[in-house]
């Protein structure tokens, strides 16, 4: 992958000062894209993603302050605080962030918009507002942190939990799971991908992926809780995702502003072209999956639940389907700043309305 | 006709003296049938005839086949309120034509399907049986056409009965029917042959018209439609909503405009109009939306406010600007879908769990639906907080006359908002800190270009750089900045309007209740000699001079549609308790629109009169 580094000056035996840190293609180091301090748990794996979200964004040389953070209620809903703080960041109300993202981005749609949600926030409370938020394919990431478990309640199952895991004091889930990215591909989903906290660069590649596609880019990352589900009986378990793991393929990414490098074996390794011009490498560890095939992605996924595995990678990808703006037809400016005259109608305007009511 | 129908007309009462231009007509037929454009035309030829009058639909919560009324009131003083009185009644519908009529004052006229056989009810009424099925089968064969033109048959039998000039039904008929055609000829036909058979009956009953000049340059609209208008013209960019009755038709017209008059000439849009999958989704858009900087809004009715209560509490927490309509109908819970009510007051005012206080507004005519949702962006901007604009379906759905809409003169005001210059200039800012004194912090819209741009919304206690923080004193002393600002909007909100000339009695209502009130000011002067003051609320927190009406007054009718003395109770909040015991309450909870009459005799009755 060719990573978007600005050179540093080479250093010499003879002088071995501290090296320049390391800026990317704005000029900002990382420390630009940094948080506040994380107040989760050691080990969290909330905080693995949270880095690995402002990796992508420093990867990529988007601007901070281009970004704006969603969130809802709930351990994950936290995490917008603990990275980019010179992004602007809505902690809403528990399950309702989809709306409040979904009308901040239509005021302004040249923001990129990222959302951080957990399987609580988002399977349980707020599965309503995600079903919608998927249908209408609103631009932005939305990424679930999911350990199948509330834990600022501590302890309890959420929606995702899988039948027959159990918590901690030995209850058992009987409730049929919610796969997220079931559910998401039946609703016409865009972008479906799943990843693991643990799996750094797996889930740095999807992110990038994501942050490259045009609509609504769900990335379902298992992120276990290792207060409340990390136990012997859990399926959200490190060990256990570490065991089950089964990734679709070995990606890579090639930002839009990177050199196109071809070379790749068109026989194994698919190249798809996302929405901002960027590319997907995806070399194939499943001879037959096809990303762009819904009803194979939905087969696989079932597939895998029924076998106890965990499916990771690219599952679905539709790189041109139109973004709610898109279909809206609204006007490449945002509109929360559209200047009086072209949001206030003429004089003439009410003239004619009133003379129409006489 | 028969012997019974013609007897019935023998031994009518003989004509009084006529009643010109000051009657209402209840039309009363089934909903779904079509009814409705013939009563525009009607409502249209006594408007274009110079005479004041108002449009009231009473209607089922139904698609078809349920009763449903609409009441016309001509009124030569103007008076556009219901009248409780029907004096012209037109039963169409078998099912309630017996409980309509025996409803009706001694004195009234009926004109009735023939077959009803009404005749044989009562002694003292006017009645005008009409073969409705006869006068329009020669006008069409099809029998669907048949079941809508009956309808325009009646057009023109009250054409006839009322004088109505013809030249101005045919006027209002072009007008309803427009480019239609054909359309337009058969219902010309079939009010002709309402209007020929008119010219068979002997007229028996006092009521006539006669053109005035009191509507020139007047227009006709509904409240929603207005509301919407004012939407527009505020310059609304975001519109997520859920249908729900009444509140529907305020989205459709804002939609229909905005497709007129806001896509650029390449049809690009400026406006976002999204169906939400439900109130609190609405809400949750519009407060997203407001954020970042764009001005939106919805509307909806009590059970979509029930819905939006804890976003509306994170709006008033993390100050974040909305504007929201309720067209209120009666509750609680479903309650009466298509009846009218003030019963929101209360929860809206505190909307959500804990200390919340939200802006309210409270438009009283078509054309304070226009200017005050109009000001409800200024407001919601300027005070970074939620404004609801409490209509009701009395206001939003029936037809009223007003005065031309006239075009805002002031420019949007967008409240504090902090560019990159200014960022650059101030090296930084802080999110909730009072710099100015009025409880208003600044803030900064995302994607502002500067590193110190970004803050943190949430509905967590936080401090004044947005920071989460538990600290008790933090909390409060934030709490206490909230309601520093709440206070400070009394003086910047819509003032009341206040009538009189320094009676001891006053009277104290808001919203729709106003055109009764007035009528009813009238009737108590010219009936009872009893001058009263009258002050109209139209907005809370209420300003300081209803607390000075008040103590101006030995007594204060508070007069309201809800069931619980709603206002009554808001008042008494900023009163000291020598003067909320001069308050008295007037409160209807029937989901009718107010009347001025039941105002005038429960007013008498509690003065001893």
């Amino acid at each position: 992958m060719a990573a978007p580094t600005t050179p540093t000056t080479p250093t010499t035996l003879a002088t071995p000062a501290t090296p320049a840190p390391r800026t990317n293609r704005l000029g900002l180091a990382i420390l630009d894209y940094k948080g506040g301090k994380t107040t989760l748990c050691a080990g969290c794996g909330h905080n693995a993603i949270s880095e690995r979200i402002l990796e992508a964004y420093f990867d990529l040389g988007i601007p901070p302050e281009r970004v704006a953070k969603f969130s809802g209620i709930g351990c994950s809903s936290k995490t917008p605080a603990y990275f980019m703080s010179r992004s602007h960041s809505f902690n809403a109300v528990h399950g309702r962030m989809p709306a409040v993202a979904t009308g901040a981005l239509l005021a302004n749609r040249t923001l990129h918009g990222v959302g951080v949600s957990g399987d609580g926030d988002t399977a349980s409370i707020g599965v309503g507002q995600f079903i919608n938020l998927v249908r209408r394919n609103v631009a932005m990431v939305y990424v679930v942190e999911n350990n199948g478990v509330y834990g600022l309640t501590k302890g309890q199952f959420s929606a995702t939990a899988d039948p027959g895991s159990t918590l901690k004091g030995g209850e058992v889930a009987d409730l049929p799971a919610i796969d997220i990215c079931a559910l998401a591909l039946q609703l016409g989903a865009s972008f479906v991908a799943r990843s693991f906290s643990g799996d750094k660069k797996q889930l740095s590649v999807l992110l990038k992926a994501a942050v490259a596609h045009g609509g609504t880019a769900l990335l379902d990352v298992i992120s276990p809780c290792v207060t409340f589900n990390d136990h012997e009986g859990s399926t959200k378990s490190f060990a256990f995702v570490k065991e089950h793991d089964e990734p679709l393929q070995e990606l890579s990414f090639v930002p839009a502003f990177a050199e196109i490098d071809v070379d790749y074996d068109a026989g194994t390794t698919q190249d798809v072209t996302l929405h901002d011009g960027s590319h997907l490498r995806l070399k194939k560890l499943e001879a037959d999956y096809d990303p762009s095939d819904r009803v194979r992605a939905m087969a696989r996924l079932m597939e895998a639940a029924r076998g106890g595995e965990v499916l990771t990678g690219m599952l679905f990808l539709d790189p041109a389907a139109p973004d709610l703006s898109t279909r809206l037809g609204l006007v490449a400016a945002p509109l929360s700043t559209l200047p009086p005259e072209q949001v206030r109608p003429s004089r003439a305007v009410l003239d004619e309305i009133n003379a129409s009511l006489r | 006709m028969t012997t019974a129908q013609l007897e019935a007309t023998r031994r009518a009462p003989a004509p009084q003296r006529a009643v010109v231009n000051d009657f209402s007509i209840q039309v009363a037929t089934v909903n779904g049938s079509g009814s409705q454009s013939a009563n525009t035309v009607l409502l249209r030829a006594l408007f274009q005839m110079g005479i004041p009058v108002s449009g009231k639909n009473l209607f089922p919560s139904n698609i078809a086949g349920l009763p449903t009324w609409y009441t016309i009131r001509v009124s030569r003083e103007g008076w556009v309120a219901r009248k409780k009185e029907v004096d012209l009644l037109v039963a169409m519908n078998g099912e309630t034509a017996r409980d309509d009529l025996l409803q009706l004052r001694p004195g009234a006229a009926v004109v009735y399907d023939a077959p009803l056989g009404l005749e044989a009810l009562r002694a003292d009424l006017a009645f005008y049986p009409v073969p409705f099925d006869e006068l329009v089968a020669p006008v069409t064969s099809d029998a669907r056409l048949r079941k809508l033109l009956r309808n325009m048959v009646y057009v023109g039998v009250l054409a006839g009965l009322l004088q109505l000039e013809a030249a101005e039904v045919e006027r209002a008929l072009a007008r309803v029917f427009g480019k239609k055609q054909k359309a337009l000829e058969l219902n010309l036909r079939a009010v002709r042959a309402g209007l020929e058979h008119a010219a068979t009956i002997e007229k028996h009953d006092p009521f006539r018209v006669e053109r005035m000049d009191a509507t020139r340059g007047k227009i006709i609209i509904d409240g929603n439609a207005a509301t919407a208008l004012g939407a527009l013209f505020a310059g609304v960019t975001v519109v997520p909503w859920y249908p729900i009755t009444p509140s529907t038709s305020v989205i459709e017209s804002l939609q229909g405009y905005l497709e007129q008059y806001r896509r650029t000439p390449d049809g690009q849009a400026s406006f976002a109009v999204v169906q939400a999958e439900d109130e609190l989704a609405a809400i949750g858009m519009v407060i997203g939306a407001s954020w970042a900087g764009a001005r939106a809004m919805t509307a909806t009715s009590g059970p979509g406010i029930s819905l939006m209560s804890e976003f509306a509490g994170l709006g008033y927490y993390a100050e974040v600007p909305a504007v929201i309509v309720d067209v209120q109908r009666i509750g609680p819970s479903t309650g009466l879908p298509t009846r009218t009510s003030q019963g929101d007051l209360l929860s809206t005012a505190f909307l959500s769990h804990g200390d919340t206080e939200q802006l309210l507004l409270f438009p009283g005519s078509v054309e304070e639906c226009f200017t005050l949702t109009g000001q409800a962006f200024d407001l919601a901007e300027r005070f970074q907080t939620p404004v609801f604009v409490l209509s009701d379906l009395d206001l939003g759905m029936n037809s009223w006359m007003s005065m031309p809409f006239a075009y805002p003169e002031t420019p949007l005001d967008r409240g504090k908002v902090l560019s990159k210059a200014d960022l650059d200039r101030l090296g930084g800012f802080a999110r909730y800190k009072d710099v100015d004194g009025d409880g208003i912090g600044w803030r900064t819209l995302p994607g502002t270009d500067h590193p110190k741009a970004a803050y943190f919304t949430r509905g967590t206690g936080h401090d004044e750089q947005a920071a989460y923080s538990e600290r008790s004193d933090v909390f409060e002393k934030n709490m206490v900045r909230l309601r520093r600002k709440f206070e400070g909007a009394r003086a910047a909100l819509p003032q009341p309007v206040v009538t009189g000339t320094g009676s001891r009695i006053g009277l104290l209502a808001h919203g729709s209740s106003d055109p009764a009130l007035r009528e009813a000011l009238a009737q108590l002067r010219s009936e009872a000699g009893l001058e009263a003051d009258y002050l109209r609320v139209r907005a809370w927190p209420f300003a300081a001079s209803v607390r000075d009406f008040v103590a101006a007054h030995d007594r204060v009718y508070v007069v309201e549609q809800d069931r619980d003395a709603q206002l009554l109770a808001l008042l008494k909040l900023d009163l000291e308790p020598a003067l909320s015991g001069r308050l008295r309450s007037i409160a209807h909870c029937t989901g009718l629109p107010l009347d001025a009459r039941s105002i005038t005799e429960e007013l008498l009755a509690q003065e001893g009169r």
